[in-house]
């Protein structure tokens, strides 16, 4: 790892002006994708900004169906909420199932959703249960801020200070874990409530996606079986070392099916 | 039973220290004027240096020097030695192309260590050897076991189709009459994949040089300092023996990787004179994947000929296996005498042929891991042995049970005489352990749920205790395999024990003082265990091959044995009695048939205070050494039923139970065995159901460098082990033991894939048995 500058903004205004700032500039949230890859000497900015000293930046709040997450809120946080668990369970047990207990005490759910990896949990989350995604500018709806590979809607500079999720009747997350880094092969979100049926894939493409054709399925009939009908194509899906594109085509409506059946 | 004796769980002295973190690795050790080496490696598999501009590096803060190749060849150091010759079936000796320390003129596989950086911090080092500027003209790579010995390419000028050499053993003419006769002939291809060693230390190495002695001292994370001296004084630096002290303090696993001379801790060694100041090094996970040696890679055709009961008459295996891009120390002997020397398992298939072409490709050097060449076999053997009873329709136990060895000393016709075994009692105890008469209750619950079960056995055998070492001399050893022991009785009555093998997660220090105070019936306090040091111990040849208790045990109890003898003497001076009628009985030498008796801390207090002491007959002082050759290998063999369920939408297998009846003859520590068991299990099933060391076939990059791309086993991968045991002692070492340390990765990786092949119906499935290749295996089988 090289050396680097390290800021500590204590408000938001200041950490958006340290971010205006020249050089390879980098937000430090919880460190659990950035530091890894600076270590590795994949990244090597010049300064980061770290995020922890901003105030208000980590509450959860579940009030009038929407539960509000905070950016710099840690998945083990949002896994042992209380509130969150009798609301939205199957976002407490995507957040318990993120990497291992070192990760989930450090990571936060702004950084997962900043970073946008291929086969992060939260972005199935956010895209499933169609959430909000709140910065220090303005509102960007989970279905548009999702653009490819490591790529988001957010402008350079922009910091995500919080998530609202609508509390769905019923849904579930069930991921297919890549044996070597336990990320997801495969992982599926599916929900079902005031926005209808969502049916949200990570680990399968270059970012998250939704996958309208089991969207249909569940919402004409929700079962297993109305997923496992339905033929995903290969086309688009990512192809690696541990999976091919043809079997993730085959594991989604599979684990789209096991979510459903799981779903509360 | 001595509560702390021979067959007594004691816990292990050693653990403390590693648990609290107080364990000292090579890597804590830090000297005065301490420097750091980065090693420049190559980024390419295959690439002719055509120039190295070391200016930029040099100019870097805390740059202290920078060696490349050419300094090499100027100071005229001679390369890595192979240890092991083999001669191919023509007669001609296998080719050995040199194995430089740092490249010279061409760089062979990704990760080959092409210059180094010596700095004052690590990071210095690290940083300089990143903007060296190396000019690299890349070449084609050799890449596929395969195919290698077809390609165009060639690793090595002097080897142009890339073989190594083409090794055949056993009776070629016996086994093309009996597969002329048989009723029917099993035919099985398969693949054992490259795997990454990964112990949890990785290499490091801290070499300095003493103006004053003209001498060397090297702290290396190896498994035996003694074999690492003199392969390296010898054969590449030609320093005197004498001058150089060779030290493997704690060392956190080896698995076989830390068995082998490597270029970094000899450059290491080589440059600190140069630089007059002690230079370190510690690999990182990524340089630990690229520079280990790696393991197995083997690509294997095997046919086996039965008559009409399925007696198996004829075995022929056609092995090709990978060398990587240089010979790694033991690489040579693997694939041949540790392997086709096992292909007959428990059985007595009476004609065995085995032909094995090593080739060079352009990928990191491999050699013996976990098992070394003996699980190479038994995967074969026990694959082919669960195809044939397949074939002939025929419960897996019992075609085994129509072809075991029964009788004893058994003479194998690949070259090994079995001394003792019962293989139907250990398969009984397995089959009842494993509940295998409620198997079929338990996969009809799995059907009914969706899901697929299936069980499997493997029935191995291994060579182990290596070896003697006539035998391994007519064999290709360029050592001996003898090892030694120091038994060190201070004058209270304390005893220091100094073995030649090497302790790195194995528990020598419970083990071989509970053995000693046994032996001597002494409290186990009172003993310690020293190893790993070249100033300290006498001689060795390490630890590998699971050879530690049956030969350097052996070394240990027959210098044992010589201090009760001289205590002997003594005490009849001191009781005033005849030598021959003293007997020595939980540590006190009595005089037999009386009460007349002295303590055995009495009589090494005499030996050291000689006041009253038969100094004309005896030397003073308590020390004895002795040295132990094994007149066989021993036989450590076992029955491993697996059993798996199969998510037949995913592909994914759950091994829903393992069993494991072993027997290693006598059992000194039953808790070490089956951690020993219990791990070499895990790392066994690890191969089976995760592990793959992937290079890109065209480009020959290590594509699983990392965590995150080569899967290691966890705990949560495997139910809780059932682990048994059924002894028949060894009738040629006086411990009676036979060694434990490789029994689990030998013999669990057919099971495995025995009991997945069962669950889907399917004849083969490679390993790693990953989800897609599961699932794809059905959807094969549900169109065929």
């Amino acid at each position: 790892m090289n050396a680097f500058e390290l800021h500590q903004p204590k408000d938001l205004a200041s950490a958006a002006t340290l971010a205006g700032g020249g050089g390879d500039l980098r937000f430090l949230a919880g460190g659990q994708s950035i530091l890894a890859s600076m270590k590795l000497g994949l990244a090597s900015p010049d300064a980061m900004i770290d995020l922890s000293l901003i105030p208000d930046m980590k509450a959860i709040t579940v009030a009038g169906g929407v539960v509000k997450i905070g950016a710099m809120a840690k998945h083990a946080d949002v896994a042992a909420n209380a509130d969150v668990k009798k609301a939205i369970p199957a976002l407490a047990d995507l957040a318990g199932g993120i990497g291992d207990r070192q990760v989930r005490n450090m990571g936060t759910i702004g950084g997962s959703l900043a970073n946008s990896d291929p086969a992060a949990c939260y972005p199935a989350a956010a895209l499933g249960l169609g959430a909000m995604i709140h910065t220090n500018k303005r509102n960007i709806a989970a279905d548009s801020f999702f653009l490819g590979l490591y790529e988001t809607a957010l402008d350079a500079g922009e910091i995500i200070t919080a998530v609202s999720f609508p509390v769905p009747e019923k849904a579930a997350y069930v991921k297919f874990k890549n044996s070597a880094s336990r990320f997801a092969l495969v992982g599926v979100f599916v929900s079902k409530g005031a926005q209808g049926v969502r049916v949200a894939v990570t680990g399968a493409a270059s970012c998250a996606f939704r996958a309208t054709a089991l969207e249909t399925a569940l919402a004409n009939s929700w079962t297993a079986a109305a997923c496992n009908a339905v033929k995903m194509s290969a086309d688009n899906l990512n192809g690696d070392l541990h999976a091919s594109a043809e079997y993730r085509a085959h594991l989604i409506p599979v684990i789209a099916g096991r979510a459903a059946a799981a779903a509360k | 039973m001595k509560a702390d004796g021979i067959g007594a769980r004691v816990t292990r002295k050693e653990d403390h220290r590693f648990l609290t973190g107080n364990g000292q690795y090579t890597d804590d050790i830090i000297l005065p004027r301490q420097t750091y080496a980065a090693f420049v490696r190559s980024p390419h598999a295959h690439a002719t240096i055509n120039g190295i501009n070391s200016a930029a590096a040099a100019a870097m803060p805390g740059v202290v020097a920078i060696f490349t190749g050419k300094d090499i060849e100027e100071s005229k150091i001679g390369g890595l030695p192979c240890g092991w010759g083999i001669t191919s079936k023509d007669g001609t000796p296998a080719i050995e192309p040199a194995h430089p320390i740092l490249c010279i003129g061409k760089a062979r596989y990704v990760g080959d260590h092409v210059a180094v950086v010596i700095a004052e911090t690590a990071e210095q080092a690290r940083a300089a050897a990143d903007v060296m500027d190396v000019d690299y003209g890349i070449l084609p790579a050799v890449v596929s076991t395969g195919t290698a010995a077809a390609s165009k390419t060639a690793v090595h000028d002097q080897a142009p189709n890339n073989v190594c050499y083409t090794w055949g053993h056993g009776d070629e003419a016996g086994v093309k009459a009996a597969f002329e006769k048989a009723h029917h002939i099993s035919t099985l291809d398969l693949i054992n994949q490259r795997l990454a060693p990964n112990a949890m230390e990785p290499r490091a190495a801290n070499a300095v040089y003493d103006r004053s002695s003209e001498s060397y001292t090297l702290y290396v994370a190896n498994q035996n300092p003694h074999v690492e001296r003199l392969l390296m004084c010898a054969f590449v630096l030609g320093i005197p023996e004498h001058k150089m002290r060779v030290v493997a303090p704690d060392v956190g696993g080896g698995f076989g990787s830390k068995i082998f001379v490597y270029a970094e801790e000899t450059v290491l060694v080589w440059a600190s004179k140069r630089v007059n100041r002690p230079i370190k090094w510690t690999a990182d996970r990524t340089e630990a994947f690229l520079s280990d040696a790696h393991g197995r890679d083997h690509v294997t055709k095997a046919q086996l000929a039965m008559d009409k009961d399925g007696k198996f008459l004829g075995f022929r295996v056609d092995t090709t296996a990978a060398m990587g891009a240089y010979l790694s120390t033991f690489s040579t002997a693997v694939p041949t005498i540790l392997y086709g020397t096992l292909l007959a398992g428990q059985y007595t298939t009476p004609s065995i042929y085995v032909e094995v072409t090593a080739v060079f490709t352009n990928t990191a050097p491999v050699d013996a891991y976990r098992g070394a060449g003996r699980p190479e076999a038994t995967y074969v053997v026990e694959r082919m042995v669960e195809v044939a009873a397949r074939d002939m329709k025929l419960d897996p136990a019992e075609i085994r049970r129509r072809n075991f060895i029964r009788t004893f000393p058994y003479a194998t016709p690949v070259g090994l005489t079995y001394d003792v075994g019962d293989y139907d009692a250990t398969l009984d105890s397995a089959i009842k352990m494993a509940d295998v008469a409620g198997f079929a209750a338990r996969r009809a619950a799995s059907e009914a749920r969706g899901m697929k079960r299936g069980l499997g056995y493997s029935s191995y055998i291994e060579a182990c205790g290596l070896a003697p070492s006539n035998v391994a001399g007519a064999l290709g050893a360029r050592a001996g395999l003898f090892e030694s022991g120091e038994v060190r009785v201070h004058p209270t009555g304390k005893v220091e024990v100094f073995t030649g093998s090497h302790s790195h997660g194995q528990g020598h220090e419970t083990t071989f003082a509970q053995v000693v105070a046994d032996k001597l019936g002494i409290p186990i306090e009172d003993v310690s265990i020293s190893h790993g040091d070249t100033g300290k111990v006498l001689f060795g040849m390490g630890t590998y091959g699971s050879r530690s208790l049956a030969v350097g045990g052996s070394a240990i109890v027959k210098a044992v044995d010589k201090v009760i003898a001289k205590g002997k003497k003594i005490a009849a001076h001191l009781l005033e009695a005849s030598d021959t009628d003293i007997e020595f009985v939980n540590g006190e030498f009595i005089v037999k048939g009386t009460d007349k008796k002295v303590p055995f801390a009495s009589v090494s207090l005499t030996a050291y205070v000689p006041h009253n002491y038969p100094l004309d007959k005896l030397e003073p002082g308590l020390n004895e050494n002795a040295f132990y050759d094994p007149t066989n290998f021993t036989y450590p063999a076992g029955t491993h039923i697996c059993e798996v369920e199969v998510d037949p939408q995913t592909g994914k297998v759950e091994i829903c139970a393992f069993t494991a009846v072993d027997d290693f003859g006598n059992i000194i520590n039953p808790m070490i065995v089956e951690g020993q068991v219990h791990g070499g299990v895990a790392q066994g099933l690890g191969q089976a159901l995760l592990e793959d060391c992937i290079y890109d076939p065209e480009s020959g990059q290590l594509l699983t460098a990392s965590y995150m791309d080569y899967a290691m086993p966890r705990a949560d991968d495997f139910p809780n082990f059932k682990v048994g045991n059924n002894v028949t002692a060894c009738t040629h070492n006086p411990l009676g033991v036979k060694g434990c340390g490789e029994a689990g990765a030998i013999g669990s990786p057919p099971a495995f894939i025995n009991a997945v092949t069962d669950a889907i119906g399917v004849k083969h499935i490679d390993m790693p048995a990953t989800p897609e290749r599961v699932w794809r295996a059905m959807q094969s089988a549900a169109h065929a």
